[in-house]
């Protein structure tokens, strides 16, 4: 036992009152302590949800109430019309769409490609397997812009300029984050399983899609949320790609809808609520899979 | 017995043709990531590798021109801004981003209540787009009509111009990437702070550490290896940066926030100097691997994987 222990266990023992205020006092440094922790903590939040707050407020504004000095948080009445103005003059339906068909094949090919490129590192040998798994985990270091150039030209000789295609077709084609995910957890999975499975004839395509895919629901389901979410966000390659209205996502949309209402930020805010609302309704519901994502990518990797 | 296994390949025996057929088979499992490696990562690399040493505007035929590129690169003065741009994002985003995203994670570990209620307010800037995100700062930052400039007029510090400030342009877009970013690096911190063993931290303060030497001598220590790792990501992703700067300043004023992202990007598509922007692309990537490398080394120096 340590020496302060003692002390203050025969202090207790010799003066019960002093030790009473002790702990008293204690306890009062304690609750002052978790006090200042919860208020740095709600401070803190306050200031993360600040700029969605300014977004929304701004968006039920009138423009000149949006330009009023000092800035008014509340806005008095608010405009809801000012939602419905911009649908009008905005194709924000199209580019929804378009943003949930992309997001959506690109999801499915993704699942399917990285986890088969799993389950083949993970539990089958073959020649080149260390070579290739390594290959692959450093293309994560070859920034997009270095790609950028060589794949527009390669799509552009497929005639895919102003299409869909080079959005979602190189999902279909694996992927290093994904197939690194998968294949760690397809690593925990006992090998029993497989061999159980082989003992009865089983072939590693049976194994694969009879044991392994269902046991990997819960990192398949966080695999699909980051992959739709990067689809649904992302911004270099559809600004690269899409020209026509009627072929934008919601991120070129909203950035062409930039140039157009410039300083209108009363219907610029309420098309960019428009467009984060979607991701938000997901990220509230599938949180733990968001968390899981990053956690067994940080903490493998 | 022996298990006759189907398919050709005579000259072989069963355990030999099994492993045959299973690498096969694995080549097979393997394809699409086999042609995505070639068509989307491997090839690309060595074509813009050689792209990089034309002058090419994609519709002429490209013409070699050597070194040229390159050279045009070190001599005229806007490739040394854009360099010194995006080393400067990096070297205030980094740190600031990884600081913030340490203290928050280490307060959320302190068995909060509604703990994963924070943790999800903390993580909303990184589900929303950058798109969005970077339209939604840009007022913010509005001079004068914006709350951040009433904030700081209210406490009596006059505000700057900020996007429109060749000297606040650049903090500004720092400002709000770390804003938008930090979340992830959070969770990361934070799944490392609960591998931690409880009964260090406990042994510590029985010990009679008090919270700050708890941190030095245990906490920070153990968590080396995290924060390695952090800082490798985050050193890749900051160098390229580009869509809140695309957004928000389209690299001005007077190129003050041009980063190498955005320099690529407008040079191969809008002026159509695909070769230029290949040989700005591979300065990109030689910069990234060198840092990654680098820190691979450097690592053996401070990381701690005792435990």
């Amino acid at each position: 036992m340590s020496r302060s222990a003692t002390q203050s266990a025969n202090r207790g023992t010799a003066l019960p009152s002093r030790f009473e205020s002790r702990i008293t006092q204690r306890t009062l440094l304690y609750a002052a302590q978790r006090l200042l922790i919860h208020g740095v903590v709600w401070v803190g939040a306050i200031l993360m949800v600040m700029p969605f707050l300014w977004m929304l407020s701004t968006s039920l504004k009138t423009q000149g109430a949006a330009l009023t000095y000092p800035p008014e948080w509340i806005p008095r009445p608010p405009q809801w019309n000012n939602y419905a103005e911009v649908v009008q003059s905005f194709p924000f339906a199209t580019f929804a769409f378009n943003s949930l068909k992309i997001a959506i094949l690109g999801t499915v090919g993704q699942l399917i490609s990285t986890s088969l490129g799993a389950y083949a590192f993970a539990r089958m040998n073959f020649p080149g397997r260390q070579v290739l798994f390594v290959l692959l985990l450093a293309t994560l270091m070859i920034p997009g812009h270095v790609t950028m150039i060589p794949t527009y030209i390669l799509f552009s000789k497929l005639g895919w300029v102003n299409t869909h295609y080079p959005l979602f077709v190189p999902a279909w084609f694996g992927g290093a984050f994904g197939t690194f995910l998968i294949r760690q957890f397809f690593l925990t999975l006992p090998q029993d399983y497989s061999d159980a499975a082989a003992i009865d004839g089983a072939g590693h395509f049976h194994i694969f899609t009879r044991i392994y895919l269902p046991l990997a629901k819960p990192v398949l389901a966080t695999l699909a949320l980051f992959t739709f979410m990067n689809h649904w966000n992302e911004f270099l390659l559809p600004i690269i790609y899409l020209t026509n209205q009627e072929k934008m996502t919601l991120t070129v949309g909203l950035s062409y809808f930039r140039l157009q209402f410039n300083t209108l930020y009363h219907y610029l805010m309420a098309g960019t609520l428009l467009s984060i609302i979607p991701i938000f309704v997901l990220f509230v519901l599938l949180q733990k899979y968001f968390v899981r994502g990053i956690v067994m990518s940080g903490i493998k990797g | 017995m022996t298990q006759r296994v189907q398919t050709g390949f005579p000259w072989l025996n069963n355990r030999q043709r099994k492993y045959f057929n299973e690498a096969a088979l694995a080549y097979l499992f393997l394809l699409p990531t086999l042609i995505g490696l070639v068509l989307f990562s491997l090839g690309p690399v060595i074509v813009g590798f050689l792209v990089s040493f034309t002058n090419w505007n994609i519709l002429l035929p490209p013409q070699w021109v050597g070194l040229q590129n390159y050279q045009t690169l070190i001599e005229q003065d806007l490739p040394h801004k854009v360099l010194w741009n995006t080393i400067y994002f990096t070297a205030l985003n980094v740190p600031l981003n990884m600081a913030v995203a340490l203290g928050v994670a280490l307060l959320l570990n302190q068995q909060l209540r509604f703990a994963a209620f924070y943790r999800a307010v903390y993580f909303l800037p990184v589900v929303s787009s950058a798109v969005a995100a970077s339209l939604i700062w840009t007022w913010l930052f509005s001079p004068n009509f914006g709350p951040i400039n009433y904030f700081l007029e209210s406490v009596g510090i006059p505000g700057p111009a900020w996007l429109g400030s060749t000297t606040w342009a650049m903090p500004a877009v720092i400002i709000m990437s770390v804003w938008k970013g930090f979340g992830t690096n959070m969770l990361i911190f934070l799944a490392g702070l609960q591998g931690i063993p409880q009964e260090l931290e406990e042994a510590a303060m029985i010990d009679g550490a008090n919270r700050w030497q708890r941190f030095w001598n245990v906490t920070w220590p153990l968590l080396t290896p995290t924060t390695f790792f952090v800082l490798v990501i985050s050193c890749i992703v900051s160098f390229q940066v580009f869509e809140q700067v695309f957004v928000m300043t389209e690299g001005g004023p007077a190129y003050a926030t041009t980063v190498l992202g955005l320099f690529i990007y407008l040079n191969a598509f809008r002026y159509n100097n695909m070769g230029y922007a290949a040989s700005a692309a591979y300065v990109l990537f030689a910069i990234v691997l060198a840092i990654t490398l680098a820190q691979f080394r450097l690592q053996a120096r401070w990381t701690n994987y005792d435990l």
